[in-house]
């Protein structure tokens, strides 16, 4: 077997099926190609969709109301709980109701530069156009964003952009939207247009003839392994930040899905780009289970410090003035504390390296509201910021009015994913990745408030239209129930989870993810280097084969067993994490919130390479170890120039 | 710290179930409740014992899988998710009792995990506003007084997690139903289904074998949400409304 290393470079990914033409017009044109379905033949095509976040939820919705036939799952034991309801922000659309300047082509710009020059133009211009639809879909809904006395909707600004551009429901956006969405499925379950699989997880993918024909699935409480036939897929199943463990993600959030279709042909893009949230609280002992995000508006009243000195273990109150170096302020004036996401969290992680970082294991900063009390009182900063102190406090039992609160960055969002084309079909035909399952459209980084919008924009308006195309031009052909591709993928789920019950070693799924986690951090986090990533390449085969040998899973197959279902997820994180070391090895440039120690200007930043890095990196399957293919899609930019990002 | 469990372990949904005691020691206060169990979790693994199953996924207090009555109380002593509860809210040497939800609704499927689908059948008829994507007028179109908007948030924040059911000495799911009646009905936008969606919803609230409510307040007591008692007296006008105007 050759080494893992010497991976391949195949042809380029030419076709993007993106029309040619003025960008503000691509989309219509688009629209106006593809072909469309007969309403009275939609009955006659089934469609999966795997997972029900704003991405599936909204996809499935729309799909069973145009008259398709949907069958959709989740591992979850309602539609209404996948991770989307987490998110706290709000949802980017270039309404222009402040009349304060925006317009769908600055938040085009916005997002094209916000994501460092690695998201595709075309993609990005058709999401900023879709966004004003995204609003009026769910004010329908009844969705309660937040409201002027007037009536009309509110607005806020988010993430250093220069515009109102982001609608809010209180610090719960993502609940409301996602709650919205399932209402919408629901009433289509109900109507008996979408057959609904709960606390099922997708296993593998069925490909036949070279399309994607459906799927194996495990029913999480029978542990019943069923296959599910359709005429195309679409995977709306999240990003794989928990490869790390310790991640903002729920904890069941998982890649195996994806990684199943890579396994199947399906290229994987950009998978070492993740973003790194800064404001997280840190984890307080080895037993931390996942990390709980702060809101990033903290920062506009919070100064963030660290004592002068390495090592300084006096509490924050015995620390004077001189000795404390509030180091945004220090290293960028201009900016301060409201530096973008990638800036802040790796200077927090400098200072911690240095020894200066605060709390158990040093691995914090404070964000300190004292300037803002003394300033502002109290009962102002307890308006503003009131119930995020709440949750900190309920989470460290610390008082953040009389204690500075400790921070530290987290991963947070994922960039990477699955390759897809234009029309959001991977290199699989029939097999579509919709919202954070795919690479597409936020770059080498994300904009506050814009994961939102991209679920939704695929899942409500983007995706159906492009689907239709799809199955208008294939045949509609059966497939036979004991079509040898079936089986094949039947036995080799079943075949892995009898592995994984029958292996009864010494050691729990957990602490195989800890570890890959830990190794993950510290070698494909926020700064990566040539040798840790040499040494992760190293390490990772060698904890794949412990992991097969000592894993040990108690209870049987045959009913809820969160074990199996948890070793099954590890497995998959193994793999995955070798191609994100690899991806990051070959990119040696920094990028988004993804740090390149060889690449970085005299002073210290970021040094992004657009003459050798310029393109989306789509890596292909061999096989389980091997050297996979590397497949390049270059990214032109016609409308938003690059230019090295200063902050100084 | 060291705490003794005594916790409900039933095999599946038609298994008799009973309490089992478990020892943890050197537990850190500052854990989470689930954390906790993670913990307890580990060591039954590797002593080749069956994990205690319970359904959790974001550890933050927003999907409302979490649930579990602790010492009586869903949820445990604060009024929180089971996700948010810390263990120094306990005191070192105490014994927790940890159960399921119970109600007749809400089937076993494993130790702590019910089934809660009947929440979705409730939503599935009547718990949304009619309107296929890409129909929508735009968003300015109807305005909505931020008084109103502000009633619809606070009820439209219901997680589905269960514990109004739970605590409710009847298993009713008078509040989780209320929630989103109000929450929709209140707004312009789900005025036209006014009528028909409390009728439904509460028909099928009964059909799914929730019981009645006795206004104990019991459901208020315990929502990690704080959706307020007067969520069921504005559904019952709602609903003495509705059947007057289709009688």
């Amino acid at each position: 077997m050759s080494s893992y290393l010497d991976y391949t470079t195949g042809d380029a990914l030419v076709d993007t099926k993106a029309p040619g033409g003025p960008i503000a017009e691509r989309w219509d044109r688009r629209r106006f190609e593809a072909k469309l379905v007969n309403p009275a033949n939609r009955r006659k095509h089934t469609v999966i969709v795997v997972g029900t976040g704003l991405a599936g939820g909204a996809a499935g919705a729309t799909l069973a109301e145009q008259g398709y036939r949907v069958i959709q799952f989740c591992y979850q034991d309602s539609p209404r709980r996948a991770h989307s309801i987490a998110a706290q922000g709000g949802v980017n659309a270039a309404k222009n109701y402040r009349n304060d300047g925006d317009s769908v082509q600055r938040l085009f710009y916005d997002t094209v530069k916000g994501g460092d020059f690695r998201a595709r133009e075309s993609n990005v211009y058709r999401l900023a156009q879709v966004s004003v639809e995204i609003i009026d879909q769910c004010v329908a809904q009844g969705v309660p964003f937040a409201r002027e006395y007037g009536g009309l909707l509110d607005t806020r600004s988010f993430g250093g952009v220069q515009v109102s551009r982001t609608f809010y429901a209180r610090g719960q956006t993502g609940q409301q939207l996602l709650l919205g969405a399932y209402q919408a499925l629901s009433r289509q379950i109900a109507a008996g247009n979408v057959e609904t699989h709960p606390r099922t997880e997708m296993l593998d993918l069925i490909v036949i003839d070279g399309r994607a024909r459906g799927i194996v699935a495990r029913d999480l409480v029978t542990g019943r392994v069923d296959t599910y036939i359709a005429d195309a897929v679409v995977l709306a199943t999240g990003g794989y930040g928990n490869v790390f463990y310790l991640s903002t993600n729920a904890k069941n959030s998982n890649a195996t899905a994806i990684w199943r279709a890579h396994r199947r042909g399906a290229f994987f893009a950009n998978p070492c780009f993740t973003q790194i949230h800064p404001t997280c609280i840190p984890r307080s002992g080895e037993h931390q289970s996942k990390l709980t995000l702060m809101s990033e508006s903290l920062r506009n009243d919070g100064r963030i410090w660290v004592p002068e000195r390495a090592g300084d273990t006096r509490s924050p109150a015995e620390i004077p003035e001189d000795e404390r170096d509030y180091y945004l302020e220090r290293i960028y004036p201009s900016f301060g504390n409201l530096v973008p996401r990638d800036i802040a969290s790796r200077a927090a992680k400098n200072v911690c390296d240095e020894g200066r970082g605060v709390g158990p294991g040093g691995q914090g900063v404070y964000l300190d509201f004292a300037d803002a009390i003394a300033r502002m009182g109290r009962d102002a900063v307890a308006a503003k910021y009131g119930n995020l102190f709440e949750m900190y406090e309920r989470i460290t039992a610390e008082d953040p009015y009389r204690v500075p609160m400790r921070i530290y960055p987290a991963i947070h969002y994922t960039m990477g994913g699955l390759w897809v084309d234009y029309d959001l079909q991977t290199t699989v035909p029939g097999l579509f990745a919709i919202g954070e399952a795919n690479f597409s459209d936020h770059g080498a980084n994300r904009l506050g408030a814009s994961a939102l919008m991209q679920g939704l924009a695929d899942g409500y308006f983007i995706l159906p239209a492009t689907l239709a195309d799809y199955l208008a031009r294939t045949p509609n052909d059966e497939v036979a129930a004991d079509h040898p591709a079936v089986d094949e993928a039947v036995f080799a789920v079943t075949d892995r989870l009898y592995r994984l019950l029958s292996n009864n070693g010494d050691r729990t799924p957990d602490s195989f993810h800890r570890e890959l986690g830990e190794l993950l951090w510290d070698e494909c986090g926020m700064a990566r280097g040539e040798a840790g990533l040499r040494k992760a390449l190293d390490r990772i085969p060698a904890l794949r084969a412990e992991f097969w040998e000592r894993i040990k899973v108690p209870g049987s197959g045959t009913e809820l067993n969160q074990s199996l279902e948890k070793a099954n997820r590890v497995a998959d994180h193994l793999e995955l994490a070798e191609l994100m070391c690899l991806d990051a090895l070959h990119r040696a440039e920094s990028c988004g919130g993804h740090f390149r120690q060889e690449s970085q200007t005299p002073d210290g930043e970021a040094a992004r390479r657009d003459d050798a890095f310029s393109y989306a990196a789509a890596w292909e399957f061999t096989e389980p170890g091997a050297a996979p293919v590397l497949h390049r899609e270059d990214l032109v930019f016609e409308h938003v120039h690059p230019t090295q990002r200063s902050y100084a | 710290m060291n705490l003794t469990l005594r916790i409900w372990r039933q095999q599946g949904p038609d298994a008799q179930g009973a309490m089992s005691t478990y020892e943890v020691t050197g537990i850190s206060p500052d854990m989470s409740f689930l954390e906790m169990l993670d913990t307890l979790n580990e060591e039954l693994i590797l002593r080749g014992e069956e994990p205690v199953a319970f359904d959790h996924d974001c550890r933050e207090g927003i999907c409302g899988a979490c649930g579990m009555v602790i010492n009586g109380q869903a949820h445990g002593p604060e009024r929180t998710t089971t996700c948010q509860l810390h263990l120094r809210h306990f005191a070192d040497g105490d014994t927790i009792d940890i159960e399921p939800w119970r109600a007749a609704a809400f089937p076993v499927v494993k130790d702590l995990v019910v089934d809660r689908s009947a929440f979705d059948r409730v939503i599935g008829s009547g718990g949304y506003v009619t309107v296929p994507t890409g129909s929508a007028p735009e968003a300015h179109a109807t305005p909505v007084p931020k008084a109103v908007a502000d009633i619809a948030f606070e009820h439209a924040e219901c997680i589905g997690c269960g514990a109004c059911v739970a605590a409710c000495p009847n298993g009713s799911a008078m509040l989780f139903t209320s929630a989103k009646i109000v929450h929709l009905n209140s707004l312009p936008q789900g005025a036209p289904e006014r009528e028909s969606r409390v009728l439904e919803m509460v028909g099928t609230m009964d059909d799914e074998g929730f019981g009645g409510c006795t206004v104990t307040g019991a459901c208020t007591s315990v929502c990690p949400k704080g959706i307020p008692l007067t969520s069921i007296t504005t559904m019952n006008r709602e609903y003495l409304r509705a059947l007057g105007k289709s009688g």
